[in-house]
């Protein structure tokens, strides 16, 4: 089993590596932040895997965080990432 | 290959299933409000299907609890965002036309 | 197969530091520098060291990306341009002072005798004495605990500096015109509470601790002042002593211990995992009010004054 859990997180960071190509490309502010929410989902997705393939809990306390500061980000983002009208 | 495993196994390949249409989403659609609808669902669903393939493989419940605090805050978080996202893209597009 | 994930991640890693280091769209370096942080994390996570994942999930990407936030806000507000106030400049002096560090850190890298593993094990040796079980919380909270005593003056001289010559901060964003934001925030900071507590208490014997436990209230406050929850104006006055709470609570244990004839933070062992657990919660709640005020970027102004 260990194998397709790595091959599975393999897999999400390549979903990682191609939204960083949304980054770049934009065109708009919310098409950046999206890409920070998918990284947010596949990283927290990526470290529970990552914790089954070497049976490290510790992991599962990295994915919660993970998890509790994409929110704050994606909050701190909408309300400062742009001019107020 | 116990039962256990066969579950982790079908709910790994359904999530990344779902992780790739949302990538996909967010690289093909043509704006920014269909990439956010392919995103956010799909992703969710994702992580939720990794989180239930990570429970069966665990004896603990303080580990259960753990990772149902995980999705439900990425749930909360995520319904969230997507929204705060979808008010910045409307004033963004409103204030091109202005 | 796990080598590929390591080589993925690292070539993703440098893609985006480069990307975000050479574009000149601002914003999108913070976003590329925001991935940058989790990504890092990821790699800590591989290193096997959850300690330091831990803090760069929660201090190199969620605080940091905020704070950069919270300056490119600031900046677009003034009309300020990256030229202005020196950025391209400050870049090569950044590259300087980075290679400068690389270099070193390797230098002394490849000096380290490779097949004495003996600093670990004379943590383990001695970690029966030192009142946890975590060999990271052992080091910085007994062993070298006088390092963590010099971190807390740190971050403290750092939120000094920043209110001396930043201008006041314009503490409240006008009030969110949708109400799901303060939803959010109700739901999310009593258990953003629960979950620094718990991984304060985890720190005694697997990786967590304050530093961790700070930063998820760091971002509690940072979620606080951007839903604009509640701002009552003598709340700074209430807040400042937090500030130096860890750095008292841990000045008095050196005083105390030092009284009893003992040296400088040397912990009776029979004391030691109540001290420890003392001192670690005043940081907490000290490294988690401070980030917060980091975040605002400027000494708060009072509400009629924004």
């Amino acid at each position: 089993m260990t194998a397709v859990y790595v091959a599975a997180a393999l897999f999400l960071l390549a979903t990682i590596a191609a939204g960083l190509i949304r980054i770049w490309r934009g065109p708009t502010r919310a098409d950046r932040l999206l890409s920070v929410q998918l990284f947010g989902t596949a990283g927290t997705a990526t470290l529970l895997l990552l914790s089954l393939a070497s049976g490290e809990d510790a992991y599962r306390n990295v994915a919660l965080v993970f998890a509790l500061l994409a929110g704050i980000l994606g909050v701190a983002f909408t309300r400062y990432g742009r001019v107020e009208p | 290959m116990s039962w256990a495993d066969g579950i982790s196994l079908l709910c790994i390949l359904a999530a990344l299933f779902f992780f790739l249409a949302g990538t996909v989403g967010l690289l093909r659609m043509p704006d920014v409000f269909t990439r956010l609808h392919a995103l956010t669902k799909a992703d969710n669903l994702g992580l939720g299907l990794i989180v239930l393939a990570t429970a069966v493989q665990l004896q603990s419940w303080t580990e259960l609890v753990k990772l149902a605090l995980i999705w439900m805050l990425v749930m909360v978080s995520g319904a969230t965002v997507a929204h705060l996202i979808a008010r910045m893209a409307l004033s963004e597009s409103s204030d091109e036309k202005a | 197969m796990i080598h590929l994930v390591d080589v993925t991640l690292v070539v993703t890693l440098l893609a985006c530091a480069w990307l975000s280091l050479t574009g000149r769209d601002l914003l999108r370096s913070v976003v590329l520098f925001i991935a940058f942080g989790l990504l890092v994390s990821l790699g800590w996570a591989r290193l096997r060291a959850p300690d330091v994942a831990l803090a760069e999930a929660a201090v190199g990407s969620g605080l940091t990306g905020a704070l950069l936030l919270s300056a490119f806000s600031a900046m677009e507000r003034a009309r300020l341009t990256t030229d202005e106030v020196g950025l391209t400049r400050a870049r090569w002096l950044a590259l300087g002072l980075t290679l400068g560090l690389g270099v070193s850190l390797g230098v002394v890298l490849l000096s380290l005798p490779s097949d004495h593993p003996r600093l670990s094990l004379h943590i383990q040796e001695r970690i029966s004495q030192s009142g946890v079980l975590n060999s990271v919380t052992a080091v910085l909270l007994n062993f070298r605990s006088y390092d963590t005593l010099l971190e807390m003056v740190v971050l403290l001289a750092s939120l000094v500096g920043i209110w001396a010559v930043a201008p006041f901060a314009r503490v409240w964003p006008k009030a969110p015109s949708t109400p799901i934001l303060a939803a959010l925030a109700r739901l999310l900071l009593p258990l953003m509470t629960v979950v620094a507590g718990y991984l304060l208490w985890l720190g005694a014997d697997a990786p967590g601790g304050a530093f961790q436990a700070g930063a998820v209230l760091g971002g509690m406050g940072v979620l606080w002042v951007a839903a604009s929850l509640w701002h009552p104006p003598w709340a700074l006055r209430m807040v400042r002593p937090l500030l130096v709470l860890g750095l008292l609570a841990f000045l008095a244990v050196a005083g105390v211990t030092m009284g009893i004839g003992k040296s400088m933070l040397e912990y009776p062992a029979s004391q030691a995992k109540t001290l420890i657990l003392w001192i670690e919660t005043a940081a907490t709640v000290s490294i988690g009010v401070t980030l917060t005020l980091l975040f605002l970027g400027g000494y708060p102004a009072p509400p009629e004054q924004s």
